[in-house]
Formats: structure tokens, C-alpha cells, sequence
């Protein structure tokens, strides 16, 4: 090969790879642009249902940070039109930074309970999830355990939790703080990390992956994560570590358990603003709930839609009446809190 | 003497009798100021991080003293001492053994230790968090040996710790100062070791006081591009629950709601990484007095036979850090790969390996092109100004790749929305997000974080030249440009591979700022594994996985093999 054969060949290829990189999408009628933080693979039975049924294409940008920000850095030609998010401090933010508008839409606001949306219409909560407590079936014979027995000696040694930093964890010491004020709910974190069994670490799963394999007796967990362990066809240990716990819903006093919510929001400036209520309206129908529920083991927010079978199993969740919007204020003082007591740094410290 | 006060001196030295090689600099001024604006370029993402840290209220620090930085702090400096200690001396020893010792191996070695490289060290922490988890393969043969029963029968260290978390990342950056210190121990390494051991001295004697001097510069460079990617790391410290200043800076952003804050912290996090400079910088400095002529000796002694257990230890020495960095990353991997083979053929991975190809090339061009006129600018300018603005272009490295693309995101998005405003004020039509809203923003970000990679390979090879070779051409009339067209690009093309080839690797691997800035339809491998990653299942990412290591992989067997026939060539 000759040089200069050599060089068109070397040009050919850049050329190439330029068109691949700057080909931006085309955003043509009918369709509509989501930024979300759920996972794609989570959210697209939903979104496939709502192709099928409007013929609307959908977009999906999946964010792990930086959601808000990138919008408001896009400023009005932000492609944007509706936001996907878990956690409803995630949602409140949203709205807080101006990255989300006001949408009353009565088709809507006869779907969803009115404790789930925002009372002005920013974010609409789509599906709940309960945090509860994941017990080993062989070795935890408590029936019954509320939050605050978490912070009991007799479990010294045997509680797993994932780093007090997440989200999830974040919401429940909100509402731990909300209950019980902040004194008590501090006394009460102290608590729980000197019965931890080890350093807070990984997800969910592998909290109850750490039960299955003797490192703890009790975790705590989204309900969601059980529904998807047990029937994991393609990993038979997941379905072990699921079959290895049982699901018990903690109280707070009131007799009711903590539950957030994963939601969306019509973006501020959302260019397919039609497009983007069509596809609220379709994610709080019954046919999308059915489908939340099947799929990804979530409770719908529907009234009257029940779990699916796997979910009923675990027995009936009495959702914690605490305005969401409590929970959200307050964590920015639980992330605090988390620090302060050094719970992540785990039981020996 | 700065660029200023050059051109001001401009129309003095017309107005003088001839001065030849002044007036031959002057005409560069135009080279310099765009040398001075790249630099400006790379640094717009920690001036628009400035801005916003400036913009913060200070709210955040009675907290953050007292609650996170002490700790983050030395948890930080604890990462950074461990791995400089580890991959020093993996790096080094592996480097001495295969050039200067004869053992069972060798010549695999000499290559495959390269390989850990390829290997992300988010990916990296996951794998070895599986392999040495209390159900991994590790302590399973533990209690087997032993009869354990239970978790409580025994301790085992915990790689969800700080010195665990340096076990990790070393395992997989050593590589870096393999590659640097390799390459001086070929060129002059025996040499000089031959001298000494006529002389007299015994071997280890020779190995303390002549040779680890000499390559302590490359050992330096090495060292500082390791560190640099240990600060920057956020991927394995989370998943380790390891709490370094960058976890602190996101958990000020996101939990808190202060990006003020998390940018401050970011902010403060650039004075260690000044330090590192500086430090790199006193290092290299002294390596003039040691390179140029030693490469040309043509005669080179034999390597040493290692027999008996020396053979054993050298082996082994060799073997670990290669089977710790890329052997346990492929077995975890490939367990999970290997019962999702129908994965490989789907479009999706398909089309993100092309997106990451395609992007780690153009990626790859930008930099060295970007690279190399820097450098030269700083050669002919021989101006404290511009070699500083030059050096101060390379700390965009050293940050946390979300945090850079934060930075990038909010200068880029402002470009966007001013061009747009013209185009609709003046022109009639919206010309949208140019470069936020394309793939653009993402080349842009790799080529910002990984210029330094690039300069630093090709100022190493530019260094190893004696620097009155292009001089010579000038004096036969040639101007700079073309006499550094002419004699240094041919003796620079093996680090000018080097430097494309790592930063191709490292663009393949980049995951968080590319997850910022990408468009609608965007995956590259390396999001498309965390997609499934934070969704708490990375085995539904193992095939993606084994496709970042595998395709990093191609150019840096072509580097190894690459350095190898350079080697050859010497003899």
C-alpha cells in the first residue's frame, strides 16, 4: 500500500466517524424527548405501550447526574418534554430549580390520589415502592419489627444497609427525622449502625445476598428488588438470595410504613409540549399502572389496582401518610445526619 | 520573557540592525497566542466551575469541616501514598525483570503486563468486589481449607476498605509506570548497568544507586498520570464505599443540593494536584543530564539467566500483577458473558461499540494533533507564560469526569445558546444546540480530560531527543514549522503512537462525563454497561464489559508490540 493510498484510507475513516459523531437526532412530529433517571430497560415496557397505543416515538437520555442541570444549561432549546425520576426528593428538586412546569390536566388529576402529585402540578408520583425489612428465613423468627427496633442491641451485628447516602436510605431517615424529630431520629441512626454487621455497601440485592450467605439476619430493602430476585430465570443464585428472605413491613408508630415514589414531570420548556401530556396522561392510566405493576413489581399509585401476585405475597403494605413533600425537605438534614453519625464508615468506628 | 512583551519588542527589533533569530521568532507570535487559546480552551470547564464556586455562599463548610473533609482529606492522601507505593513497584520490578533478566515466560510477559490497561477501574472494583466477596471464589477455597462454617469463624480483609480500594486501582494503572520506566531501562538501562557492574559494583548495588536514578524521571511521570486517574476516580471509591474528596464533592451536589459547595471542594482538590505537577515537573527536570547519546550504543550484553527460585520469584513478581489486574476482571466477566452469549450479536452493543470506536478515534486526533503543537509552541517560545499556561492545561485530568462535564456543560451550552440567539436575531432561523446537543460535547470533553495523557507521552519522547536536532535544519534555512515537520515528527512517531493509543484506551473506558453530555441515541460500551450497572444488575453489562476490555485491548497489544520491535531495531 502506498502512502498517500494510505492516507485517503486514514481520511476515509475519519470522515466516517465525524458522520457518525455529529449525525444528531432528528426530532422529527410525533415524537417525544425523555430525560430520566430510571433506567432505560426499566422504563420501556411503559414506553412501548404508549408507541403502541398513540404512535408517538419516544426518546429516551438516561441520566445518572446532572439531570437539572443540563436542562437548565439548554435553557429554551432544551429538547426535553417530560422528566423520569425514583424518589421524590429527586422530583421537588426538579421543580425547586425551574426545570419542570405546571400541568393541569384533569384526565390526570382523576388518575392519580391527590398525595401523590404536586398540589401546583409540577411532578405527578407514579408508582410506590415500601422500604422495608428484608428478615433471613432461617434465622430471624420476629414476625413483627418496626423501625425503631432497628436501633435494638439484640440485633448488634446483623443488620445490612446500603450506604446512608443513597436516595432511598435518604427519604426513610427524612421520615424517621419527620416522625420523630431530629434529636430521637439521630439517637436512633446512632443505633443502627452500631448493630450493623458491616460497612454499608452495593445495592439492595446484595443486601439480601448477604443474608443468603450468613453475613447478616436482617437488611433493609426496596419491595421491588424481592419481586425481581425471585423470578430472575437468567441468574438462578438471585432467585436464592430471594427465596432466603421474607418481606416484613416496618412501622412508625402510626402502624404505617415508609413508601416513596418514582414520578415525572413535564419539562419547562418541553418543545412537544402535546406529546409530552399525552405521555403523562398514558403513564397514570390503568393500562400503564397494570403494567408497572406486572413488570417491575411496584405498587401502582392507582386506587383499588392490586400488586402483583409475587408482591401480595409479602403481605398488605399500609403506606405511610406523611406528606412526600416532608420527606423531601428534610434531606438535605438527613444526608447531614449520615455524616455526622458515620454511618457509612460502618459498626467499628 | 513573555509573549507580551515579545510582540511589543516587534517593531524595535525591525528598526535595529538584523537580528536574525530573534526577528525568525517574532514571526510565531501568531503560534504562540493560539497556543495561549488552546490552553484557554482546556480550561474552560474549571473557569465556568470557578464561576459557579464563586457564586456559592459558603454555606456548606461548617458541615463539610466538620464532618466530611478531615476525613475525606486523609482518606484521600492514605488512596493516593498506597497506589504511588503499589504501582511503583509492580511497575518498576516488572519493567526490570523482562528487559534485564532471562526467565521462564519472559517474552509473554514482557507484553501481557501491559494488559491490565484495557480494564476500567470501575469495572475493575466490581470484579474484584465479587471475586473476594465472602461468596467468591477466594473465600470459598479459604473455608474449604480450613472447615469454616460461618462468616464469623474467621477474618479475611475486607477489599471494601481504603487499602483495598488501592489494591484495585493499582492493579489496574500500574501499567503506566510499566510503560514509562520500561522504555528507559530499554535505551539505557544495561548500558549503564554494565559500566557500573565493570566497575565493580554487585547487581543490586547497581539496581539502587545507578539504575533507579536514572529512571526515576519516567518512574515520576508514571506515578503522576496514576494519581491523577486515583483522584479522579469515583467509580470504584463508591462502589468500595471508599469516601475520598471526590465522593464528597457529589455528595455535596446531589444530597445536599450545593453544587456551590461541590464545586468548591473540586476547586481545592486542583491544589493537591498543582502539587503533583510541581512535583512531576522537579522530576523531569533533571532528566536532561541523563538522556541522548546512550541509545545509540549498538552492542547490548545479554540478558541474565534467573535459575532455581530466582527464576520462580521473577516469575511470580511478573505473573500477579497481570493476573490481579486482568485476569480477575476477565473471570468475573466472562462467568457472567458466557451465559449471555446471544448479547454480542444485538444492535444496541452493537452500534455503542462503534460509537465508542469512533469517538476514542477522532478523540485520539485531536489530542496528539493538539498535543504536538503544544509542545512545539513551548520549544520555540522558550517563555515562562506560555510553558506555564501549557502545564496548567494538563490539570483538567486530574478532575472527576462528571464534574468536568459539568463544567463543559454549562461553557458549551452558553456557546450554543449565543450562536442560536444570532442565528435567530440576525438570520431568521434557530441553529439549536450545536454542540450540547450532538456528540461534539462529548469528543470535546474526552480530548479536554485527555490532552494530558497525550502531552505527557509526547514530551517524554520529544525529551529523549537532543534538542539542537531541529536546530540544525533551521540553520540549513528551514523555518520551525518545517524543520519540526521534518526531523522531529519522524523520531517522534513512537510516542506519538503511545500517546494516540492511550488516549484511545482511556476515551473507550470514560464513562461519567460522557453520560453527562451525550445525545438522544448515544450509548458507547461504557455507558451502555452502566445503564444495566445502576440498575444493581452488572451482569446484564458483562458482555458489554468484556467488549471495553477486548477493544481496548487491540491497541495496546499493537503499543506492546509496537515497543517491542522498536527494542529490535536498537539491537
Amino acid at each position: 500500500m502506498t502512502i498517500g493510498n494510505a492516507r485517503s484510507k486514514m481520511a476515509g475513516y475519519a470522515a466516517f466517524a465525524l458522520a457518525t459523531l455529529f449525525a444528531g437526532t432528528a426530532l422529527a412530529d410525533g415524537t417525544v424527548n425523555i430525560y430520566t433517571y430510571r433506567q432505560p430497560e426499566l422504563i420501556q415496557p411503559v414506553l412501548d405501550a404508549f408507541t403502541a397505543e398513540t404512535g408517538i416515538k419516544t426518546e429516551v437520555l438516561f441520566l445518572d447526574k446532572g439531570l437539572e442541570e443540563r436542562i437548565l444549561a439548554e435553557g429554551q432549546n432544551s429538547p426535553a418534554d417530560v422528566i423520569m425520576t425514583v424518589d421524590v426528593a429527586r422530583l421537588t428538586t426538579a421543580k425547586e430549580k425551574g426545570v419542570t412546569q405546571a400541568l393541569d390536566d384533569a384526565t390526570i388529576n382523576a388518575n392519580l390520589p391527590a398525595e401523590y402529585r404536586d398540589p401546583e402540578g409540577h411532578w405527578f408520583g407514579l408508582t410506590k415502592r415500601a422500604r422495608v425489612v428484608y428478615a433471613s428465613k432461617d434465622r430471624v423468627k420476629d414476625t413483627a419489627i418496626t423501625y425503631a427496633d432497628l436501633a435494638d442491641p439484640k440485633w448488634k451485628g446483623k443488620i445490612c444497609i446500603r450506604s446512608g447516602q443513597h436516595d432511598y436510605n435518604l427519604a426513610l431517615f427524612g421520615a424517621a427525622i419527620a416522625h420523630w424529630g431530629p434529636e430521637k431520629a439521630e439517637e436512633w441512626m446512632k443505633g443502627v449502625k452500631a448493630n450493623l454487621a458491616r460497612k454499608p455497601e452495593g445495592g439492595d440485592r446484595p443486601q439480601a445476598k448477604a443474608i443468603a450467605a450468613g453475613e447478616c439476619d436482617i437488611a433493609i430493602g426496596n419491595t421491588y428488588y424481592v419481586g425481581l430476585m425471585r423470578t430472575n430465570e437468567k441468574d438462578p443464585q438471585e432467585k436464592e438470595w430471594g427465596n432466603a428472605i421474607n418481606v416484613i413491613f416496618p412501622t412508625f408508630e402510626n402502624g404505617l410504613t415508609h413508601v416513596n415514589i418514582s414520578g415525572a414531570a413535564l419539562a419547562k420548556y418541553a418543545p412537544n409540549h402535546d406529546n409530552g401530556v399525552k405521555l403523562i396522561q398514558f403513564l397514570s392510566s390503568h393500562k400503564a399502572q397494570q403494567v408497572y405493576a406486572e413488570k417491575n413489581f411496584e405498587y401502582p399509585v392507582e386506587p383499588g389496582l392490586e400488586p402483583s401476585p409475587v408482591v401480595k405475597e409479602f403481605g398488605e403494605l399500609k403506606a405511610d401518610t406523611l406528606p412526600l413533600a416532608e420527606i423531601a425537605k428534610n434531606r438535605k438534614a438527613a444526608s447531614e445526619m449520615v455524616d455526622r453519625v458515620g454511618l457509612d464508615d460502618g459498626p467499628a468506628s | 520573557m513573555t509573549a507580551l512583551q515579545r510582540i511589543e519588542d516587534a517593531p524595535a527589533a525591525g528598526a535595529k540592525p538584523p537580528q536574525p533569530l530573534r526577528v525568525k521568532r517574532n514571526r510565531h507570535v501568531p503560534a504562540h497566542l493560539l497556543a495561549l487559546a488552546v490552553s484557554a480552551c482546556v480550561l474552560l470547564p474549571i473557569l465556568s466551575l470557578a464561576y459557579v464556586a464563586l457564586s456559592g455562599t459558603g454555606e456548606d463548610w461548617p458541615h463539610l469541616i466538620a464532618n466530611v473533609l478531615p476525613g475525606s482529606s486523609i482518606t484521600t492522601l492514605y488512596l493516593m501514598a498506597l497506589v504511588a507505593v503499589l504501582t511503583s513497584i509492580a511497575g518498576v520490578a516488572g519493567a526490570w525483570l523482562v528487559v534485564a533478566y532471562e526467565f521462564p515466560l519472559r517474552k509473554t510477559l514482557s507484553w501481557a503486563l501491559v494488559l491490565p490497561l484495557a480494564v476500567p477501574p470501575y469495572l475493575a472494583a466490581y470484579a474484584f468486589g465479587e471475586f473476594f466477596h465472602y461468596t467468591g471464589p477466594v473465600q470459598g477455597l479459604v473455608r474449604d481449607i480450613f472447615g469454616f462454617q460461618t462468616i464469623r469463624d474467621y477474618w479475611f480483609p475486607d477489599i471494601r476498605s481504603t487499602p483495598g480500594a488501592a489494591f484495585v486501582l493499582s492493579s489496574v494503572l500500574y501499567p503506566y509506570v510499566y510503560l514509562t520506566t520500561r522504555i528507559i531501562f530499554l535505551m539505557q538501562g544495561r548500558n549503564i548497568a554494565d559500566v557500573a557492574r565493570t566497575l565493580g559494583a554487585k547487581p543490586s548495588k547497581v539496581f539502587w544507586r545507578v539504575l533507579l536514578p536514572v529512571a526515576r524521571p519516567a518512574i515520576v511521570a508514571g506515578v503522576a498520570l496514576v494519581l491523577m486517574e486515583t483522584i479522579n476516580d469515583i467509580g470504584a471509591a463508591e462502589y468500595l464505599g471508599v469516601r475520598t474528596l471526590t465522593f464528597s464533592v457529589y455528595a455535596t451536589w446531589l444530597n445536599r443540593g450545593s453544587l456551590e459547595g461541590g464545586a468548591q471542594i473540586a476547586l481545592l482538590m486542583l491544589l493537591l494536584v498543582f502539587l503533583l505537577l510541581a512535583a512531576e515537573q522537579w522530576a523531569r527536570r533533571r532528566q536532561r543530564f541523563h538522556t541522548g547519546r546512550a541509545t545509540h550504543m549498538r552492542a547490548r550484553p545479554p540478558r541474565v539467566r534467573l535459575t532455581g527460585w530466582h527464576a520462580v520469584m521473577a516469575l511470580l513478581a511478573t505473573c500477579l500483577p497481570v493476573l490481579c489486574g486482568f485476569g480477575i476482571p476477565m473471570f468475573v466477566f466472562g462467568q457472567y458473558a458466557a451465559r449471555r452469549l446471544e448479547q454480542f450479536s444485538s444492535p444496541a452493543l452493537g452500534q455503542a461499540f462503534l460509537h465508542s470506536v469512533a469517538t476514542a478515534a477522532v478523540t485520539a486526533l485531536i489530542t496528539v494533533v493538539l498535543a504536538l503543537f503544544l509542545i512545539n509552541a513551548v520549544r520555540l517560545a522558550r517563555s515562562h507564560t506560555i510553558t506555564g499556561a501549557v502545564r496548567l492545561a494538563s490539570i483538567g485530568y486530574a478532575l472527576p469526569g462528571g464534574i468536568l462535564g459539568l463544567g463543559l456543560l454549562f461553557a458549551l451550552a452558553r456557546f450554543d445558546n449565543t450562536i442560536d440567539g444570532f442565528a435567530r436575531a440576525h438570520l431568521g432561523f434557530s441553529t439549536g444546540l450545536l454542540l450540547t446537543g450532538s456528540a461534539a460535547a462529548v469528543v470535546i470533553a474526552c480530548a479536554i480530560r485527555f490532552l494530558a495523557l497525550a502531552e505527557s507521552a509526547i514530551r517524554s519522547g520529544m525529551e529523549k531527543l537532543p534538542p539542537n536536532l531541529d536546530e540544525a535544519a533551521r540553520s540549513l534555512g528551514q523555518t520551525p514549522a518545517r524543520s519540526a515537520a521534518r526531523v522531529l515528527l519522524p523520531l517522534l512517531k513512537p510516542a506519538i503512537f503511545t500517546a494516540a493509543v492511550l488516549v484511545f484506551v482511556d476515551t473507550i473506558k470514560e464513562l461519567s462525563a460522557t453520560i453527562l453530555l451525550r445525545p438522544f441515541g448515544f450509548n458507547t460500551l461504557a455507558t451502555y454497561v452502566y445503564e444495566n450497572a445502576s440498575r444493581g444488575v452488572p451482569e446484564d453489562g458483562a458482555v458489554a464489559a468484556i467488549l471495553i476490555i477486548l477493544t481496548a485491548l487491540v491497541p495496546v497489544l499493537l503499543l506492546s508490540g509496537a515497543l517491542a520491535r522498536d527494542r529490535e531495531a536498537q539491537m
